[in-house]
This record gives C-alpha cells, structure tokens and sequence, in this order.
C-alpha cells in the first residue's frame, strides 16, 4: 500500500517536472528576445529541476543515494539563481541593454552602467537584432 | 515513468543545442549551454536509476559542480566584452 502510493508520487513528480522542463525548453526555442528566453530557462528549469530530482528521491528509498541526491538538490538550489543573475548582469553590461537603448546617442558619457531610462523606452525587440 | 523522463531529457536537450546553434548573440549561447549542463545532470541521475547503479550519482554531483563553475568563468570573460563596440556600432 505504501509502496505502491509512493511508486505513484514519484511517477507523478517525474511527469509534472517533465512537463514543465518541455515548456521551458519551448520558451528557450521560441521567445523573441533573450531576456524573455532567460526567464523561461530560469523559471522552469528550477522547478522541473526540483520535481525530477523529488521523484528519484522517492523512488530511491532510504540510503546513501537519497543523501546524494539531496546534495544535488541543495546545489542546484543555490547555483541555479546565481548562474540566472550572472547571466542577466553580464548581458546587462554588454551590448544588450534592457532600457531604451535607442537613445545611446543622447548621452555618449553614460559610462556603460547606468540604464535609468524610462520603462516605457524599452526597446525588447532591439535584443534580437544585435 | 523513468523511462519516459530520460526521453524528456534528451527531447529538452536536442531543444537547447538548437537554441545554442542558431542563437543570435553569445548569452543565448551561454544560457542555452547553462541549461544543457542542467539536463545533462538530471539525465546522468535519471540514467542511474534505470540501469540500477544508484551510485553512479556522484558523477551528476561532480558535472554540477563543473556546470557551475564554468558557466560563472565563460561569462566573467564575457561580461565587459561587447559594451564600447556595442555603443559604438549601435545606431
């Protein structure tokens, strides 16, 4: 009884968190500009993450597997968000400004950090043309 | 179930190796290599659960680990490359 329930937990967990890592995979393949693509990679790769590394913790059962995989999961949980913000820092510092960079030749001395632009500039679609 | 969570994986996997070839600029490259090496961990854990060697975790950890560290390295080599050639070519 108890065996089967947990059987179909972990069937459960690998199903929804196969689920949700298509759809990011979709959002990577088919959102327009790289912003929009790192917030689908980021968001459903930690939850699709979470879910399958869940269900093969039920489906392992107690021992020295279930302790390595919390090891993984405690990793992942930390270095997932890390890698998110690097990326989105690194690609905030180079060529693919978030605020409205169509007015770069409004202020040349910026000096590269500063993007205090007005929201409503934001020229998202500029990310696919660089 | 397991089964058909590795084929997930790999469908995943096939998707962010085509993002990673035909991405535009580098960061769709790094994101799409980052999310690779994400798939790649939680395929090596699935794997050893199909095949019964549960103790071939360790490998999942230690690609972790490397995933991690060389996706923080690529990317402080590429974080100030591109900003004055951007301003400059942009416009």
């Amino acid at each position: 009884m108890i065996e089967s329930a947990v059987s179909v937990l972990a069937a459960m967990m690998l199903g929804l968190g196969s689920f949700f890592m298509i759809s990011g995979a979709l959002g990577i393949l088919r959102f327009p500009d790289f912003y929009s693509r790192m917030h689908a990679a980021s968001m459903t790769d930690t939850l699709g993450t979470y879910l399958i590394i869940g269900g093969l913790m039920f489906t392992a059962g107690w021992g020295l597997p279930l302790f390595k995989l919390t090891l993984i999961l405690v990793f992942i949980f930390f270095t997932s968000p890390t890698a998110g913000h690097a990326l989105a820092k690194s690609a905030q510092l180079s060529e693919l400004r978030l605020g409205g960079e169509q007015s770069g030749s409004a202020k040349p001395g910026a000096g590269g950090v500063h993007s205090d632009q007005h929201p409503d500039s934001r020229d998202l679609a500029r990310a696919d043309r660089v | 179930m397991i089964i058909a969570t590795a084929v997930a994986l790999l469908v995943v996997m096939v998707m962010a190796l085509v993002r990673a070839l035909l991405g535009p600029t580098i960061h769709d490259r790094i994101l799409a290599v980052n999310v690779f090496g994400t798939k790649t961990v939680l395929l090596i854990s699935v794997i050893c659960f199909i095949s019964g060697r549960p103790e071939f975790i360790d490998i999942a950890l230690v690609y972790a680990l490397i995933n991690f560290v060389s996706i923080i390295g690529v990317l402080k080599y590429f974080e100030y490359q591109g900003a004055s050639a951007g301003e400059g070519a942009s416009d």
